[in-house]
């Protein structure tokens, strides 16, 4: 065998195994375990906080409002379509308060007029519809269409 | 408005119709042009030093060893600005651990490490090895040490043992020929399999960089022989520079058709992106596309050749015609880079808009680092031929 | 005996090529026996798979799910980072269309074209389509995206290299580079919210119902029923993705 070889194949051995031993060593745990990823990082994204509570865990406290929210065309809303992620309010009722969006623009969000939006959605202009006037001025956001004298 | 959006903000009201919201952060900036355009420089250079030693071109002969030492001095810095623009560049080395088998960017580690230790760094150590253990025998000091470790303890000069340098270095040239096609068709392939985007999408993409490739290594070596031999005084060798002018030659018309029926096939079939596609060209891309890579970077210095092909005016002009075409070239073929890179992220998957690309001086993706990445392949060429200089050996081989 | 060894190899070999030929059929015919999921039949039909509905005709475009999403998975709040979010199409009365998206629709959407030049007006709310095909899962080079067994596209963000390949790869603009974390995000289908057994966030808010989160192997859950009812189809078919998130009602012009 020429020298050069006997050199060169040697090193080239010692290159292989010293990649085979850092990757012994730097393939994290659980990976490849079920597929070509760390098995590990789908317990860990399950286990990240939620800040949506759900519908039902309102209505735990607020049964009251839930009843209401029922009896009228907005009963296909949650709670925190309006008032925003709940989880935190659910664990420190009383420290954490939830917000109550009173500005025409916020209702505007959906009922603003908009051709854009399906024929089913009641829709008012907003700068036309009683302008001066916050919009639960009138209407109940939880009974829409019991309006307020 | 914390000021590290300030820019995105800029770019949002750049925006011209519709894109999707994620699409105003634009990904890949200038340090992913230079990737492909600096792997393509080393793949170039190695396929003009194979010409010389697998086709046995011998009017080749004074470019060979710096080509091989410009393709090495390219290839150290192929990965960084790929490493650099990462968002977690201490992360890189995943890649070699856990490299993903459907991914087409996954084997670029193993391609690059293939290349660079068993073609490149072999086949210019094979071809200097005579050479090194002679120095380290006349040098003492710093240089004289390296020397010594370069021989890695092969001394053997007795003329089997050169035989077989020249035996192994043939052999892994004729290896290091579809290394050197596989290295940079794969960098197209990269590109050229993103099934999402219109512009990358072709199969052709990985022959087109390949050439591009070849086009802008031999310009380089073109260049890089042109003012090596100027900064020593020497005289050129004409028959050298005229037979590489002629590869280059021939190479840009094979890369311009190639590139052009790209583009024929596209306008013909005109499939569902074709509008917004030719909105791209004709408008943000039209500099950078019609103007600086047809136009300067492959018309005039494919012209220019070609009429050196037929008619032969005196040297000092020819050497002009060279220089010009070889800075004209490398710049075309950067912005060819450009166009595909940038250009492919310049209009919405949507179809229904465009954003802007505002090159930024500081940062990770900024100017100053891409400057780094190509002042330093040329610092690390000086340090080889310090160390390696080819005019050395050759006196040495002919005396 | 030659004759006979002849005769009996070449038995053999038309047995064999019928298996095979019978084999290639099958393996071309099955993918037909599972057009819903425009790909193969999940692996284990009796665990979840889930997927997806849009019914662009109950879309009333308030942006709450793309708020909520926004608000449930900490996602930062400049107009560049999206996982979810709504599109408005307006189509003119002389073709041409225009598209609006913005702030994702988190602060609502105004007609900005004029009534008696729209012929035709729609909101198209989008989100990760947790392909089965994926082409970001393809394109990942260390595997730190990848599909969970229950058909869910998520992100590895300890492992995430943040080289973008994926973003590339995605034809609906779903993925984006996090400013802080320097990794890839995107939309997880709130995994930690369906695992624990919940609905996801922007189903939760939704006031309409638009929205439709579900399971494709339960034939009588809410998902299959949608798709049973109505013409659904898949963002981009051509590219063969495997999508999984179904739209009624979705017109040719949104891409």
């Amino acid at each position: 065998m020429p020298p050069q070889l006997k050199t060169l194949i040697p090193l080239f051995g010692a290159f292989i195994v010293l990649f085979l031993i850092a990757r012994h060593f730097l393939v994290p745990v659980s990976f490849g375990e079920l597929g070509h990823y760390r098995f590990n990082s789908i317990a860990e994204n399950k286990e990240k906080a939620m800040n949506y509570a759900g519908k039902d865990a309102c209505a735990d406290c607020h049964d009251d409002k839930a009843a209401q929210l029922k009896s009228d065309v907005h009963s296909g809303l949650s709670c925190e379509t309006c008032h925003g992620p709940g989880q935190a309010h659910t664990e420190n009722p009383e420290t954490v308060k939830l917000n109550k969006p009173d500005q025409r623009s916020f209702c505007g969000n959906c009922h603003s007029m908009n051709a854009s939006r399906p024929k089913f959605m009641v829709q008012i202009e907003l700068k036309e519809h009683n302008p001066d006037k916050k919009c639960i001025e009138c209407h109940n956001p939880h009974q829409p269409w019991q309006l307020k004298e | 408005m914390e000021p590290q959006y300030q820019h995105l903000y800029e770019m949002l009201s750049q925006v011209r119709g519709f894109i999707y919201p994620n699409e105003v952060d634009l990904q890949w900036g200038l340090l992913i042009v230079l990737y492909p355009y600096i792997t393509g420089l080393v793949a170039g250079a190695f396929i003009l030093a194979s010409l010389e030693r697998v086709f046995n071109v011998k009017v080749l002969k004074p470019t060979y060893q710096l080509a091989l030492l410009t393709a090495l001095a390219f290839l150290l810095v192929a990965t960084m600005p790929l490493v650099s623009h990462l968002g977690h560049p201490f992360r890189a080395y995943e890649i070699l651990m856990t490299p993903h088998s459907t991914s087409a960017m996954a084997i670029f580690g193993f391609v690059y490490l293939w290349y660079l230790m068993v073609v490149l760094l072999l086949e210019i150590w094979l071809d200097y090895r005579r050479d090194i253990v002679i120095w380290s025998q006349q040098t003492t000091g710093f240089k004289g040490r390296l020397y010594k470790i370069l021989t890695l303890g092969v001394k053997d000069l007795s003329p089997r043992t050169v035989r077989w340098d020249d035996k192994i270095g043939y052999f892994i040239t004729v290896v290091g020929i579809p290394s050197a096609f596989l290295l940079h068709g794969y960098v197209g392939f990269i590109f050229g399999s993103v099934k999402a985007n219109p512009w990358w999408s072709t199969v052709l993409m990985p022959v087109i960089f390949l050439f591009s490739a070849m086009v802008s290594g031999i310009a380089l070596v073109l260049f890089i022989y042109m003012v090596v031999t100027w900064f020593r005084r020497q005289k050129i060798d004409m028959a050298a520079l005229d037979s590489i002018a002629k590869f280059l030659f021939y190479i840009l018309i094979l890369d311009f058709t190639l590139e052009g029926l790209d583009q024929i096939h596209r306008i013909y079939e005109a499939e569902e992106s074709f509008e917004i596609l030719s909105l791209l060209v004709h408008g943000p891309l039209f500099l950078t596309l019609f103007i600086f890579q047809i136009l300067l970077g492959t018309l005039i210095p494919l012209i220019s050749l070609g009429i050196l092909q037929l008619y032969k005016p005196k040297e000092l002009t020819r050497r002009i015609i060279y220089f010009s075409c070889s800075l004209l070239v490398l710049f075309g073929i950067f912005f060819m880079r450009w166009n595909v890179v940038i250009g492919g992220q310049l209009f919405s998957k949507s179809f229904y808009g465009f954003t802007d690309y505002k090159l930024r001086l500081a940062g990770s993706e900024g100017l100053l680092w891409a400057l780094v990445w190509v002042i330093l392949p040329f610092l690390i060429l000086g340090f080889l031929l310090w160390l390696l200089p080819p005019w050395k050996k050759l006196e040495e081989s002919t005396s | 005996m030659a004759t006979k060894g002849i005769e009996e190899s070449r038995r053999n070999f038309i047995r064999k090529a019928a298996a095979a030929g019978g084999l290639l059929a099958t393996g071309l015919l099955n993918p037909f026996n599972a057009i819903l999921y425009a790909v193969e039949k999940p692996t284990d039909p009796t665990k979840h798979w889930w997927g997806f509905g849009i019914d662009i005709e109950k879309c009333i475009g308030c942006g709450r799910c793309a708020n909520a999403c926004k608000e449930e998975n900490n996602v930062p709040r400049e107009p560049f980072y999206f996982r979810n979010w709504v599109e408005q199409y307006t189509i003119k009365n002389d073709g041409s269309v225009k598209v609006e998206s913005p702030n994702g629709g988190i602060d609502g959407f105004v007609q900005t074209v004029p009534k008696e030049d729209i012929f035709k007006a729609f909101f198209v709310p989008k989100m990760c389509n947790h392909c089965y095909k994926s082409p970001c899962v393809q394109a990942c080079p260390v595997g730190a995206t990848y599909e969970t067994p229950d058909g869910v596209v998520l992100v590895d963000e300890t492992y995430c290299i943040g080289c973008r390949y994926c973003v590339q790869a995605c034809p609906y603009g779903c993925r984006y580079i996090h400013p802080e974390k320097n990794t890839v995000d995107k939309c997880t289908l709130c995994y930690h919210r369906i695992s624990k057994g919940k609905t996801t966030a922007c189903v939760e808010v939704c006031p309409t119902q638009a929205r439709i989160f579900g399971d494709l192997n339960d034939k009588n859950g809410e998902l299959v029923k949608f798709l049973k009812e109505h013409t659904c189809l898949v963002l981009k078919p051509h590219l063969n993705t495997g999508s999984k998130l179904y739209y009624n009602g979705l017109n040719g012009e949104v891409r």
